[in-house]
């Protein structure tokens, strides 16, 4: 028997929760994003009426203001978000033990086990629609069919305050006629190279050769083509085994061994601003740093310690690294391999107990710093601006700690194995 | 004391924790000073204030004959949606 799989798509989140909370605003546009007072950040969500007006996520808030001059401009709480996002889960954990977030607003619901009891998946479907209607105060979409996949096309296919089921009767209309780009993991590159074998939409995708698309697009040419013709088996995992983020780490191997505490100091400064700017990205601050060290006899160890202030301020991190590092290396080998973590995470807006020995004006000062190297990074590259002993090993510092390779995304739909005619890929 | 926000009203609420661990408001204060009794709780659900602003646990009260709207934040405050702003 076919599974019954919902996806749940609150609508334009944040900025639908700023609305509820300010009435006042009625249904004029609004934007979630940055500090308006200082005149600057980027628009995080923008509800209905602004985006008919022309704004977009990740616009500049200023670009939201040519777009659409009358629109309101909030600050995210992100902490009200979170809040919200867990009353919606334990709706949803009404109706199914088996659901999987996918980030703060979007979730997958297996009800293929509660039809006999709560009525067919539709009626699941309008039945959470209209409690997180009633009681959150804000609308969902909510896609509905027997694979994840199609499911989430589902959610996006209508909005705001929709239900579309994708049936093996439908699937063909609705889905092969939309462009590639709307399946999920058919990025703008993946759209570009599809693009070039003409193939522009789902059902192209469903009808090349999976052996064509493999050779052109790598072992996701086979899974794109099972996710367009529904043959995707992911299973959706049970509640509270996909934790949000615990931790933020990095690590690498480096390009010569480290031989000197200094070459160790330069790698942790390096991971630490990656770590530290992650952290910042995601509006997180950790209490907890950890190490991990693998030297040439690739014998390693990791060590962790608790810190007394939460932070996300890459010299605070770095310098607990080597602290950790010089209290248990005792350079038997040089080092081949470092890691940074901060685990222990909490919103970054947590209120915490300032202590009487730190001053927090410079902790301010020094997290300034850091987003304003964030900001240069991100507009002319990481080597814009280095700190000078990175100047002491080029090579060593070329390692940019922060691309996408040694990233590890928050939330992946191939965290748990993506599975494809039952076997892992 | 009250404090109005649009529409609004956080108030001071008397309430009790069961021995059965449930949370039942006695009386509140609103903004004038007057204290009114809760003679009844009609019904308690989850629910979304869109008037006002908010979302929590709605407490349907009766007090003095009349029904009222008493929404529970879970951050220790009580909030009534006011008829005007």
């Amino acid at each position: 028997m076919d599974r019954a799989i919902l996806h749940s798509d609150m609508n334009c989140f944040y900025a639908s929760v700023e609305m509820l909370h300010h009435p006042e605003f009625g249904n004029r546009p609004l934007a979630v994003g940055g500090d308006p007072e200082a005149r600057h950040g980027i628009v995080l969500t923008a509800n209905y009426p602004a985006k008919k007006r022309g704004v977009k996520t990740g616009m500049a808030l200023w670009q939201a203001r040519q777009a659409c001059p009358e629109v309101i401009f909030v600050p995210p709480r992100m902490g009200l978000y979170l809040r919200v996002s867990r009353l919606a889960h334990e709706i949803y954990a009404d109706y199914t033990d088996l659901q999987e977030p996918f980030g703060i607003d979007e979730s997958w619901l297996d009800v293929s086990q509660s039809v006999t009891t709560l009525g067919d998946p539709l009626s699941i479907a309008k039945d959470i629609s209209r409690r997180i209607k009633k009681e959150l105060g804000i609308t969902v979409s909510i896609g509905i069919s027997w694979n994840k996949i199609f499911a989430k096309f589902g959610s996006d296919y209508k909005k705001p305050d929709a239900i579309t089921e994708i049936t093996r009767d439908n699937y063909k209309t609705i889905l092969w006629n939309a462009p590639a780009s709307d399946l999920l993991y058919v990025g703008s590159a993946t759209a570009r190279k599809l693009d070039l074998l003409g193939i522009r939409t789902i059902g192209d995708v469903a009808t090349t050769s999976p052996d064509l698309l493999t050779s052109k697009l790598g072992k996701m040419g086979l899974v794109l083509w099972a996710f367009a013709n529904g043959l995707d088996e992911t299973p959706v995992s049970a509640e509270g085994s996909a934790v949000p983020m615990k931790s933020i780490g990095n690590s690498t191997t480096t390009p010569r061994d480290l031989e000197t505490p200094e070459d160790v100091c330069m790698v942790f400064y390096l991971l630490s601003e990656s770590v530290a700017s992650r952290l910042r990205d995601n509006h997180f601050v950790g209490k907890n740093v950890g190490i991990s060290v693998r030297d040439n006899g690739l014998y390693s160890f990791t060590r962790q310690r608790n810190i007394p202030l939460p932070t996300n301020i890459s010299e605070e991190i770095a310098c607990q690294a080597m602290d950790l590092f010089n209290n248990n290396y005792t350079w038997e080998h040089p080092i081949r391999s470092l890691g940074v973590r901060v685990s222990d995470l909490m919103p970054d807006e947590y209120c915490y107990q300032l202590d009487l020995f730190t001053d927090p004006f410079r902790r301010d000062k020094q997290l300034k710093m850091d987003m304003t190297v964030d900001r240069l990074r991100g507009r002319f590259g990481h080597d814009s601006v280095l700190r000078g002993r990175m100047y002491f090993d080029r090579v060593l510092a070329g390692l940019d700690a922060k691309a996408d390779d040694h990233m590890n995304h928050p939330h992946s739909y191939f965290e748990r194995g993506n599975r494809v005619f039952g076997e892992e890929v | 004391m009250a404090i109005r926000i649009g529409y609004k009203v956080y108030v001071d609420v008397f309430a009790v924790f069961t021995a059965e661990g449930e949370l039942r408001p006695k009386y509140l204060i609103w903004e004038d000073g007057t204290k009114y009794e809760i003679d009844r709780i009609k019904k308690r659900e989850r629910c979304a204030s869109l008037r006002a602003g908010g979302i929590g646990i709605l407490y349907i009260c009766m007090v003095r004959g009349r029904e009222i709207r008493l929404f529970y934040e879970e951050n220790y405050r009580w909030f009534l949606e006011a008829k005007e702003a």
